[in-house]
């Protein structure tokens, strides 16, 4: 669990917010996804394919496909890659992904 | 008699011809220059198919599949194999035309595994299929297995028997002494009385140094597989006129290939993929399956493998000489075919008339001029 | 297809001196970047991280300012947040921006895609709550992120140390340093003290660091020889034996950061087919690279630590001469000329990399972090242990591309990164053959896993 020195919300700064599963996300602009989310008390992101155990991010740099979720229903995103968004809808991604067809 | 052979490739149809051969009590060496299964034999795409076979070729793959049967009373593993099915999809009228051609063809020869579908019943079985498509050629009972897993059990299995595996070693000479043969390679020199040529892409330099030249290129048949996701496909699928096989495992993973090739690099040994190609093969995947447009591809590859200008394989004595025996060429369907090489070679071996038609395989037939 | 006179890609030191170096000679290079803020892992969010009290990061990592400032020049064409998913012998480079594919060409190329840490696979890495000690760092960095409760800080290696006193400066509670560095290294690395103190700053910032631990009272345990991470479903507490002492000891963390020095990221490297060697001093592969920093494939080059662990200053000083390698390339410098001005910079980076032999020995990673237990997962993706890889070595696997296709194992999303290492030492350790020998995997394109869709696109554009 990860905390910020400074708390954006407590500085001058615009904030960005966005949806993760059904909880708000408040982040600073130019944050990964995967940082918002460690540090709003989240810390796990998915489950794996073949046991469906709990994975959260690991490396931070995206080598270790870890911290991956779906973002606006687009699934396997590496959440230390991915920017926030105003608006973003981010979501746990559970074992294999569903395509719709 | 001859006692002593060496098989050049350790390949399916190397390993099968191996284990064959040690069954009737010869002494077996199988030399590779890298590992066995290393190109087409153990990273193909695992189709077992009897379904769109070269007509001379679909005794042979009926056999075969009664092998695949009973895989692990032969090996001791089942490979992998698992009988979903395949179809042949017909993505128009004249795509239906073709398969209902072929379906007459095939029961023309007397064999009836392969029966024509209509709309309703292929989106009964496919329901994640495009609407467009009107029908398909169905072959239940065909389905797939694991590659490399195969190679490996029947690697095992031959082992077992006694036979040798010398992996990491290039055949660089072949010259006759007395009776037979002596191989030379790695440093080593290698003494058989019988030669068996299951080379595949490289068989055609020992053809070369045999005095019997075979027009054999090497091709790069490319695949390319993508992340696992939720299964919605039991079915090993096809198309009718252009390349494409598309199957998930049981993983959950799709395995996208079919023919499209990549490049061969003849110094480095190895096969390099194409953009253009899988690009068309994608395109081709998500014009039947449009939801798989979001499909992520996580690796493609290419295996290296013997093709023949007439897409049969060479199976059969050696037009040159009594005591070589050639199974190669299998032009990237020979995977399906490797459980009942060995058992030929093993008749061809003891001068017994092989229980199936191989003539349209011998090598001869490139050496008469034929018309265009 | 638009083909560029230099494609560079990664924006560390050694990415970013080799633009502005190239620049100087009259190429202007394209400079493709994953991240999408310049400066690479070492100076990750300079120009925008929230952690503003400059004593907290160091001195070390402000001095990245130059060099970005360098990359800003609006000759260089500067491509953030694109991914390369794919890279022929012939210099097509495959790319992907805001979910667009696009193919474009280079003449010459400079990989400048530097290092990843070094698995470290312990019972329980996988659990949320373990993470590595870059990744610590990189929170801090870009967001100013701090673990919240006591963490603890496993492994070896100068950028544990450094975490560790960042943390401090940061006023973050630190529970234990587990250093896992075996005690007679100490003596083994003393020989290569002589050699070290041609770059005596690097080492006393060394032994600053061990100072300011100390003073401000860390625990500090030394001579750890096995570690555990427990919780249920996820990380509830840390347990550990120190060297002579059969006896497991614990503290409850919700936060484990694990390091074990970092390793040339090879997987472009490894996917052109560049030919690798292992190196035995640094326990990891490396691209046979020339003295200009070329690889055996014409026109592609490595600067930095992807081509070996170097350090940041001299992976700027590699992609100085990377750039000038190029400009010899290109033709915009005789021999002669390239040659001159390569000197004066071949002698600083034989001092800057003077201390490595000393570090590479005194950090070695021990075998019991590099090889996972029987019931370890090796390959974090499928869930292979390190059983299973020593039961395809017995079935007769020699190399990782044949236990791939038995167990899965490198062919999950991270497409083998985090496990290629490990199964390749797995496999020579079992099937007591050279690492060498047992080989890696064989990668091919995509880099980065890409849609059937964008595919089938980037065809039809390139």
């Amino acid at each position: 669990m990860f905390k910020r020195l400074s708390p954006p919300e407590a500085t001058n700064e615009a904030v960005v917010t966005f949806r993760f599963d059904e909880q708000t996300v408040t982040a600073r602009p130019g944050d990964t996804v995967a940082a918002a989310l460690l540090t709003s008390g989240i810390s796990i992101c998915r489950s794996t394919p073949v046991s469906n155990a709990p994975r959260a991010p690991y490396c931070m740099m995206g080598v270790c496909f870890e911290c991956l979720v779906e973002v606006d229903g687009n699934p396997n995103v590496q959440a230390c890659q991915a920017e926030v968004r105003d608006g973003m809808h981010v979501h746990t991604q559970q074992g294999a992904r569903r395509l719709t067809s | 008699m001859a006692r002593r052979v060496v098989i050049v490739g350790a390949g399916f149809h190397g390993c099968s011809a191996a284990l064959r051969l040690s069954l009737q009590g010869y002494e077996v060496t199988v030399i590779d220059k890298a590992y066995a299964g290393r190109h087409a034999s153990g990273v193909n795409a695992g189709g077992v198919r009897r379904l769109g076979r070269h007509p001379a070729e679909i005794p042979l793959a009926v056999a075969a599949w009664e092998r695949w049967q009973c895989m692990t009373d032969i090996v001791g593993d089942d490979c992998g194999f698992r009988p979903v099915g395949q179809v042949k999809v017909a993505e128009n009228d004249k795509d239906m035309a073709i398969l209902a051609d072929r379906e007459r063809q095939v029961r023309d020869l007397g064999f009836h595994h392969e029966v024509l579908i209509g709309r309703d019943e292929l989106h009964r079985r496919l329901p994640a299929l495009a609407d467009h498509c009107p029908g398909a050629l169905a072959c239940d009972g065909d389905g797939f297995a694991n590659p490399y897993r195969t190679v490996t059990a029947w690697r095992r299995e031959a082992e077992r028997q006694g036979v040798r595996f010398r992996e990491g070693i290039e055949i660089t000479a072949i010259e006759s002494k007395g009776n037979g043969w002596r191989l030379s390679g790695g440093g080593e020199h290698f003494d058989a009385d019988l030669l068996v040529n299951c080379a595949g892409a490289w068989a055609g330099e020992l053809c070369k140094w045999l005095g019997e030249p075979v027009p054999l290129t090497a091709e790069a048949p490319m695949l390319m597989i993508t992340e696992r996701l939720s299964p919605f496909l039991g079915t090993v699928v096809g198309a009718t006129s252009r390349p494409l096989s598309f199957k998930q495992f049981e993983n959950g993973t799709v395995l996208i290939g079919g023919g499209v090739r990549g490049d061969v690099d003849s110094v480095r040994h190895v096969a390099e993929t194409r953009l253009d190609g899988l690009a068309e093969n994608a395109d081709t995947v998500v014009s039947l399956f449009p939801f798989m447009k979001e499909a992520r591809i996580m690796r493609t590859w290419a295996g290296v493998e013997a093709v023949m200008k007439d897409h049969i394989p060479v199976i059969g004595l050696s037009s040159q000489h009594d005591n070589v025996i050639h199974a190669f060429g299998f032009s990237a369907h020979g995977y399906q075919l490797g459980p009942i090489t060995g058992e030929i070679v093993a008749d061809l071996a003891m001068e017994r008339e092989p229980k199936l038609p191989i003539t349209p395989f011998s090598i001869q037939r490139f050496q008469t001029p034929c018309p265009e | 297809m638009i083909t560029h006179d230099l494609v560079i890609l990664g924006t560390g030191p050694a990415g970013m001196a080799a633009a502005t170096t190239a620049l100087e000679h009259g190429i202007t290079p394209v400079v493709i970047d994953e991240q999408p803020a310049a400066g690479g892992q070492i100076y990750r969010a300079l120009e925008r991280t929230p952690v503003l009290d400059r004593r907290i990061l160091g001195e070390d990592y402000w001095s990245g300012e130059s060099l970005i400032k360098g990359l800003k020049d609006p000759q260089i064409d500067y491509r953030p947040a694109s991914t390369v998913w794919q890279l022929t012998r012939q210099r097509e480079i495959g790319l992907l921006h805001d979910d667009k594919a696009e193919m474009i060409c280079a003449r010459h190329i400079i990989l400048a895609t530097g290092a990843m840490e070094r698995p470290m696979p312990i019972a329980g890495w996988t659990l949320p709550g373990v993470m590595t000690a870059g990744s610590g760092q990189i929170l801090l960095k870009s967001a100013g992120a701090v673990p919240q409760a006591p963490v603890v800080l496993a492994g070896c290696g100068p950028l544990l140390l450094l975490l560790a006193t960042q943390y401090l400066r940061a006023g973050v509670e630190i529970a234990a340093i587990l250093d896992t560095t075996p005690r007679d290294r100490y003596r083994a690395a003393l020989k290569h003290v002589p050699g070290a103190l041609r770059n005596v700053s690097t080492l006393l910032k060394g032994v600053g660091l061990l100072r300011e631990l100390r003073r401000a009272g860390v625990r500090h345990i030394r001579g750890v020889s096995a570690l555990r991470a427990e919780g249920s479903g996820q990380l509830e507490r840390v347990l550990w034996k120190q060297q002579g002492d059969d006896n497991w000891q614990t503290l409850e963390t919700p936060t484990l950061l694990l390091h074990q020095g970092v390793i040339p990221n090879t997987q472009i490297t490894r996917a052109v087919d560049c030919h690798h060697e292992w190196d035995e001093q640094q326990l990891a592969w490396r691209p046979r690279l020339d003295e200009w920093l070329g690889t055996d494939i014409p026109g592609i080059a490595v600067a930095g630590d992807g081509g070996g662990i170097v350090g940041a200053k001299a992976a700027a000083m590699q992609g100085q001469l990377a750039g000038l390698g190029a400009a010899l390339a290109l033709g915009k410098l005789t021999l002669e000329n390239s040659t001159e001005r390569a000197q004066p910079i071949r002698k600083a980076l034989a001092r800057d990399t003077a201390i490595r032999p000393f570090l590479d020995v005194l950090y070695r990673p021990a075998k019991q972090w590099r090889l996972p237990d029987d019931d370890t997962l090796a390959c974090r993706c499928e869930e292979v242990t390190g059983g299973e890889i020593r039961r395809m070595a017995d079935m007769g696997c020699r190399g990782p591309n044949q236990t791939k296709s038995f167990t899965r194992c490198g062919m999950g999303p991270c497409q083998g990164r985090m496990c290629g290492i490990t199964v390749s030492e797995l496999l020579a350790d079992a099937n007591q053959q050279s690492v060498e020998e047992t080989g890696y995997y064989r990668l091919r394109p995509p880099f980065k896993p890409i849609t059937l869709g964008q595919l089938a696109k980037a065809a039809e554009e390139g």
